[in-house]
């Protein structure tokens, strides 16, 4: 592999990981965005939505890898399950968790949000057991560049890497249409904005929240089940880990704004490849986060934080 | 048939013989001594628990319960807590006080757990009373090598060795891994660690050994193994052109995400294969979708010791001896709990004049813990050793396991490829 190579092979490898990152953050910046709740348990919902797509692949008597037509039935079938599935998760966590402190200080419901976040993942523990998971192997991965062009390169594509970014741009700008172009996406924007007006303006603001929960949720298991099939194999904690990353990537885009999340993603994702090829990466968390501070230090709003008018 | 009646008839005529003798030895001339032994005896453990009971049982039974006009008796103790079925560090502690303020205890044989050691031989380190452990392998608990700050000095406030260990620590199989990369015909090894104890230990151990043997180490990097992402360090390794990757970690530590991976950035043998330590030695890593992966990576994993089957001379009669005598394959540490007590049987048998002497029991004590540390050329079930300073064995016989195709659910398996020395 030349120098070249390696720049495109890592960033390829960003890429994949950004993307996921990115996915994760748009629920964080989404909740934020509405009510103000750094929502702690986010990650964990991402987390199960791992386990629940392995749960409905399991069901659907899927074990082995998927082939021509499943790919267009059972795959996309088991993606709106899950997602379906995390997102009631979400809305129930915001019933149960943290409507009742919607009149509350800032302050309490983002404890409750760490409370659920434990108590997630000790669901999981109890579920699937202390030992990592094994995601069966059930997407194709297929070298591109060799097996379907004949290019000899150095460099690896897989039909997975595809996939991942596949999946996540239409989701994002199928999240972008539902928030910029419906109205009741225009109504979670006005909410965002002042919700007392919202209201006087016969906005229902609460179901308005609970949509803005529900989306949340949906995006988080879409997370989980493209990390799944891409990395197969899941862990009771890695909701932690991930949802840490995604906050970063959340806060560093500029909280609240969407754009700003899915570039956050990307930028982390590039950063710590990148990092753990020129670098070490031993240093790639420390060198993601001084970046991190660097940018709150000189643009505190974030990367595309200044665009607070139509921040969500 | 002929042959094996016979040996079955020889074993009950020694059976017989060993009851005789043990309750002739009821007059023990020179009184009492008592060993007790402390690891978790119940729930999953239990197997194993046993099985080092009756290694012990088995090394003193050899003698008939009597050495040097001493009768020895056996008091097991359970270090597990009721609730959890896991060692706990009360119950070890509880344990380990009772055996010191026994004034017949003699030597103290434990634990399983090296998290249960390290509470236990302050205690007995205290008392001058010798510690022998049949499966602790954490080499902080004896030495500098892999430790953490303060090891193993914390477990030594008498400022003497009284802990030994009749098994190989396991930043030994990092010395012997570098040597069997070389000897495989590898070129240029990228090391990884998990950053933890074990992991990063071994891999110390290894770097430091192949560049002393003259094996190039492209690096030893330390990888974040909570991220399920390890491409870009193995894009890395891909680029670095190195032959092996060396991995310190156990299957908890990501390892199994590395190997997958690997495959995914076409690190696969010939090109590049894998190797790595016991911790990895587990079917649990194969399960799921990791069998493609480590047949296509040559996974390589060193063993602490032989496999029981393949040990030869004293090994190879004591694990016959044990199947013989108990009816069934030793656990994984039975026969190293069956050569520690060998070791406390031949230490109590030279410091019998001194035992005879003492003025207290603290004495008595000490001169044991002094016989044990002095133990030389002991002729052990993976060879001839002796006591270094540590308190550790200063052999390293290892084995090698490879990745091998097999029937079953889990599709492969790790198979004895070769005796390391």
């Amino acid at each position: 592999m030349n120098a070249w190579e390696v720049l495109v092979q890592q960033t390829i490898n960003g890429l994949t990981r950004g993307a996921v990152f990115a996915l994760i953050a748009l629920g964080y910046t989404m909740v934020y965005g509405i009510i103000e709740l750094i929502n702690f348990a986010h990650g964990d919902v991402f987390m199960l939505g791992l386990f629940i797509s392995l749960s409905w692949f399991t069901l659907l008597g899927v074990t082995k890898t998927l082939t021509g037509w499943q790919l267009l039935t059972i795959l996309p079938l088991v993606f709106i399950l899950t997602m379906l599935t995390t997102a009631a998760l979400n809305v129930a966590i915001d019933r149960v968790a943290y409507r009742p402190l919607r009149r509350s200080t800032r302050l309490a419901p983002l404890i409750t949000a760490i409370g659920v976040s434990f108590m997630l993942e000790n669901l999981a523990l109890l579920w699937k057991g202390p030992a990592p998971i094994a995601y069966p192997d059930v997407f194709p991965s297929v070298d591109i560049l060799r097996e379907w062009f004949g290019v000899d390169s150095a460099i690896f594509v897989t039909t997975k890497d595809v996939l991942v970014v596949g999946a996540t741009i239409p989701l994002m700008i199928a999240l972008n249409y539902f928030v910029t172009r419906t109205r009741w996406g225009k109504a979670m924007r006005a909410t965002a904005q002042d919700r007392e007006t919202a209201q006087a303006m016969g906005i229902n603001v609460e179901r308005t929240i609970l949509l803005t929960f529900f989306v949340g949720g949906a995006l988080a298991g879409a997370a989980g089940l493209i990390q799944g099939i891409y990395y197969n194999i899941g862990m009771w904690w890695m909701g932690y880990q991930a949802g840490l990353r995604a906050f970063t990537a959340a806060v560093l885009g500029g909280i609240g704004n969407m754009p700003g999340a899915a570039l956050g993603g990307l930028f982390i994702g590039f950063l710590s490849a990148w990092s753990d090829q020129y670098i070490s990466a031993r240093w790639t968390n420390a060198i993601v986060f001084s970046i991190l501070i660097l940018v709150l230090v000189f643009r505190p709003q974030g990367l595309l934080g200044a665009r607070s008018a139509d921040k969500v | 048939m002929r042959v094996l009646r016979v040996t079955t008839a020889v074993a009950l005529f020694l059976g017989l013989v060993g009851l005789v003798a043990v309750a002739d030895a009821q007059q023990c001339p020179k009184g009492k001594l008592r060993l007790y032994t402390s690891w978790p005896m119940q729930g999953a453990m239990l197997p194993e628990g046993t099985g080092m009971k009756n290694g012990v049982d088995l090394a003193v039974s050899e003698v008939n319960g009597v050495v040097a006009g001493f009768c020895l008796e056996i008091v097991s103790l359970d270090d597990a807590s009721p609730q959890t079925g896991k060692w706990d560090g009360a119950v070890e502690a509880e344990n380990a006080n009772k055996a010191v303020g026994d004034p017949l205890a003699i030597v103290y044989i434990g634990t399983y757990n090296s998290g249960a050691a390290k509470v236990s031989i302050p205690i007995t380190n205290r008392a001058h009373m010798a510690q022998v452990t049949p499966a602790n392998t954490y080499p902080g608990l004896t030495k500098k090598r892999g430790a953490a700050p303060g090891e193993p000095e914390i477990y030594r406030p008498g400022g003497f060795v009284n802990y030994f260990r009749p098994i190989p620590a396991d930043d030994i199989q990092g010395a012997v891994a570098a040597k069997w990369a070389k000897h495989l015909g590898v070129k240029k090894v990228f090391v990884l660690n998990d950053q933890e104890l074990y992991g990063k230990g071994i891999a110390d151990v290894f770097e430091a050994t192949a560049k002393k043997i003259g094996l190039p180490v492209v690096a030893n990097e330390g990888i974040d193994w909570k991220q399920p992402d390890q491409k870009p360090v193995l894009t890395k390794v891909r680029a670095s052109g190195a032959d092996l990757v060396y991995m310190g970690g156990v299957i908890e530590t990501g390892a199994q995400v590395i190997i997958r991976q690997m495959k995914e950035v076409g690190l696969v043998a010939p090109r590049t294969r894998f190797m790595g330590p016991d911790g990895l030695l587990e079917e649990e890593l194969l399960k799921g979708a990791t069998c493609d992966a480590a047949l296509g990576t040559e996974m390589r994993i060193t063993f602490a010791g032989l496999p029981f089957e393949k040990m030869r001379g004293v090994g190879a009669k004591t694990y016959e001896t044990y199947k013989t005598k108990y009816g069934k394959e030793p656990t994984s540490y039975a026969l190293y709990a069956a050569e520690g007590g060998r070791v406390i049987v031949d230490a109590i048998r030279r410091a019998a004049p001194q035992i005879e002497k003492a003025k207290d029991v603290t004495e008595k004590r000490e001169a044991v813990r002094k016989a044990i540390a002095s133990t030389k050329n002991f002729e052990g079930i993976n060879g001839k050793w002796s006591f270094d300073e540590n308190g550790d064995v200063d052999y390293d016989t290892m084995s090698g396991f490879k990745i091998v195709k097999a029937d079953g659910p889990v599709g492969c398996k790790f198979q004895f490829e070769t005796i390391l020395e």
